[in-house]
């Protein structure tokens, strides 16, 4: 029994939202500086794919990208915990989280 | 029905007789650290046992019968089978108690002969592997498996030569034997790939039944034959590839004896006494044959005469005496060959167990001008080698008299000049072998108080295969009276089934009359007992010792250098072959592919000089990058 459920908004309206969060996702992780500031603009990227993926799955009426978007919650969320993990270390050893000063790796 | 039953019971040991020394191979050589000594016990204890088996099957093989199985089918394409299977007949059998018998003689004097030394079981391991595929060699059913047999003994060959492969000079006596067989070797390949593709097949069987259908002296069994004799020629070493047989005693005596004496270079003997139907039917190669025999039997008896280094001297008369056995086999008389390749083996590695009896008491000496009077102190030794001595020199009623009459007999039958250069041959022969032995065992010692200090007989199992062998080149003759006795050739009959065929076409030799017979025999007993004579005076009675090799002038320098053939194959061929890799070297590896594989080095590292400037360590333009990569490829997704 997979039909569609009757949708009050236009599916249209999710597109643009989820498409306006990725920009501004996308805008904060190439302008901002600092590496905390970067990961929750990474998150946001993150959630606006998640949001894109719910929508799809609510219009087509079934429930599977449901689920699956818990799923990618899940590991995000561990994910974002080695990530600030990382941050209070490297914090911790060099004072900075500036992304400009981090710059040890090359060549 | 009796014959199948009996040949069934024969395939068992027939399995197994080559299968001893390969489980003594891989015994000696895995847990020859751990084994030491005992090792040679073991490998000699294999080689036993393929004896008694070997006997066995010489015991039971039912008469004029032979046994012909396969084992597996190996390739099969088209109507084509090749099959790896064992044949045994009274030439294979001859071959095996000879191989085996000599074999266990020689392992168990090498007991003695390499104690101190510290790769006594690699040498046993090596001795077996040689053994294992000279068994190969003799027990094939068709070329191709004789061919396995060819290689592994050249291989073993190599080894062994290079057994001290600390001394350079030894690995390249190793080498230039390897290489002078591998040009034999092109040549039998050769003939394999005629015959494969006229014949239908590798087997013996199929080839003798293909070869009904052509005519004398076609041109294709012509050029078969003489392509098996260029493989012969090889093996063998005869005029042109002999170089490589003298060159080859840098092994350890016993391996001479057994490799370059008795088994590996009788396997030319016996490819072509094996394809005897395919020679009968080419009259023509059987000319060449005889001929190139002939020529090094005189040539290499010559060299002989001059040589002072008494396993040189031994190994000249090998390919001398390899020359009289291929001159018989020119003549057509197949077994008379093989008789002698039997009385050979005897004699021969009595001789060659002798000098190394004589080089063991001397401490590694073997130039017999620092010899002399070792009769008083190696009694044993002096005795065997003078009994091989007389055995070669064709005094009756020793072995060599007797297949060396039969040759000659043979000759005088068809080729009245052929007749007159062997026993020229054999009388030249004679003189050095009388010359080794005066100049080694009698006069007064002449080497130094050191070594005279050193002398001492060896231990049992040096002097007891010795004695064995002495016994052996003094018996085996009489397996084959000549008919003047009035006794049968047991030899001969043995053999008959075997050369059946090519008799057939050849004609029976027509046999001389019992005077002439006598003549021939008073004639070659004459001229070893001249040689005899002259050896004694100048040896003995003048007490002549050879002058250092600086002193050597003239034709006796020319022969002393052995006619500079060495020299000859250095300048013609190997030295233009060197300059060849010179020139090649600079045009094609330093200009082409050196170019190729530097300029892919620096293709490599140009770009990754100029690419690693990009990571600049600055996560901000990584980031950056990444997304407008992204863009790039998303914009391209949309326009195509």
């Amino acid at each position: 029994m997979n039909l569609p459920v009757e949708q009050t908004n236009p599916q249209n309206w999710y597109l643009v939202l989820s498409t306006i969060l990725f920009s501004i996702g996308v805008m904060g992780v190439l302008m901002r500086r600092n590496a905390l500031i970067i990961l929750m603009c990474i998150e946001l990227m993150l959630n606006s794919v998640n949001l894109l993926l719910v929508s799809f799955s609510a219009y087509a009426g079934n429930t599977e990208g449901q689920v699956f978007v818990f799923f990618i919650m899940v590991v995000a969320a561990a994910e974002v915990a080695v990530g600030l993990a990382l941050l209070v270390s490297i914090y911790r050893n060099i004072g900075t989280t500036d992304i400009d000063i981090l710059s040890k790796l090359k060549w | 029905m009796d014959n199948f039953l009996a040949l069934t019971k024969l395939i068992t040991p027939a399995s197994l007789v080559a299968l001893f020394p390969l489980l003594g191979f891989f015994v000696t050589s895995l847990f020859g650290k751990s084994l030491k000594h005992a090792s040679g016990w073991i490998a000699s204890g294999m080689i036993l046992l393929s004896f008694i088996c070997s006997l066995f099957l010489f015991l039971n093989l039912p008469t004029g019968a032979s046994l012909n199985f396969n084992l597996l089918e190996w390739m099969k394409w088209g109507n084509i089978t090749l099959s790896f299977g064992i044949l045994i007949d009274p030439l294979s059998l001859v071959m095996l108690l000879v191989i085996t018998g000599i074999g266990f003689l020689i392992h168990l004097y090498s007991i003695g002969y390499m104690h101190h030394d510290k790769g006594f079981s690699r040498f046993f391991a090596y001795l077996n592997l040689f053994i294992f595929f000279m068994l190969i060699l003799v027990l094939g059913n068709s070329y191709l498996v004789m061919f396995i047999g060819w290689e592994g003994v050249g291989l073993c060959s190599y080894l062994l030569i290079g057994f001290w492969f600390k001394n350079d000079a030894y690995n390249d006596a190793a080498k230039k034997a390897f290489i002078m067989n591998r040009i034999g070797d092109l040549g039998f390949l050769l003939g394999m790939f005629f015959m494969l593709f006229y014949f239908g097949g590798l087997d013996f069987l199929t080839v003798n039944e293909a070869i009904k259908a052509y005519p004398i002296n076609n041109i294709i069994i012509v050029a078969v034959t003489l392509l098996l004799f260029v493989g012969a020629m090889g093996k063998s070493a005869q005029i042109p590839l002999y170089t490589w047989l003298p060159d080859a005693m840098a092994g350890p005596t016993p391996v001479s004896a057994l490799i370059h004496a008795a088994t590996m270079v009788t396997a030319g003997i016996y490819m072509i006494c094996r394809s005897n139907l395919l020679f009968a039917m080419a009259p023509h190669t059987l000319e060449v044959v005889m001929w190139v025999g002939v020529a090094t039997s005189i040539f290499a008896a010559i060299i002989g005469i001059k040589q002072n280094d008494i396993k040189k001297v031994l190994a000249y008369s090998t390919v001398s005496q390899l020359g009289l056995m291929f001159a018989a086999l020119g003549m057509g008389a197949f077994e008379s060959g093989m008789f002698h390749v039997v009385t050979h083996a005897f004699f021969k590695a009595l001789l060659f167990l002798g000098a190394g009896s004589v080089i063991h008491a001397m401490g590694g000496e073997q130039d017999v001008r620092q010899m002399g009077g070792l009769w008083k102190y190696i009694r044993i030794t002096s005795m065997t080698f003078l009994i091989g001595t007389i055995a070669i020199s064709g005094i009756p009623p020793l072995a060599g008299f007797f297949s060396k009459d039969e040759i000659l007999a043979a000759a005088y039958n068809s080729h009245k000049e052929v007749w007159v250069l062997l026993s020229i041959s054999s009388m030249i022969t004679a003189f050095y072998m009388f010359r080794v032995f005066f100049l080694t065992f009698s006069n007064s010692f002449r080497g130094t108080e050191e070594q005279k200090h050193h002398i001492h007989e060896s231990p049992w199992t040096m002097t007891v295969p010795l004695s064995i062998l002495a016994i052996l080149a003094a018996i085996a003759g009489f397996w084959g009276l000549p008919a003047v006795t009035g006794q049968t050739h047991l030899f001969s009959a043995y053999l008959k089934p075997v050369f059946e065929g090519s008799k057939a076409i050849l004609g029976e030799a027509h046999e001389a009359d019992h005077a002439t017979e006598l003549m021939l025999m008073g004639i070659a007993v004459l001229a070893a007992a001249i040689s005899f004579g002259v050896a004694w005076k100048f040896y003995i009675s003048s007490k002549i010792v050879p002058e250092p090799d600086s002193e050597t002038k003239g034709f006796a320098k020319w022969v002393a250098n052995k006619f500079y053939i060495d020299e000859l194959y250095d300048n013609v061929i190997v030295k233009p072959m060197m300059v060849i890799s010179d020139i090649l070297f600079v045009l094609i590896d330093k200009l082409v592919v050196d170019l190729v594989v530097m300029a892919t080095a620096w293709i490599v590292g140009f770009t990754g000089r100029t690419l690693r400037l990009v990571q600049t360590g600055n996560a901000g333009f990584y980031l950056f990058a990444m997304v407008i990569g992204m863009m790039i490829l998303m914009f391209i997704q949309l326009v195509y």
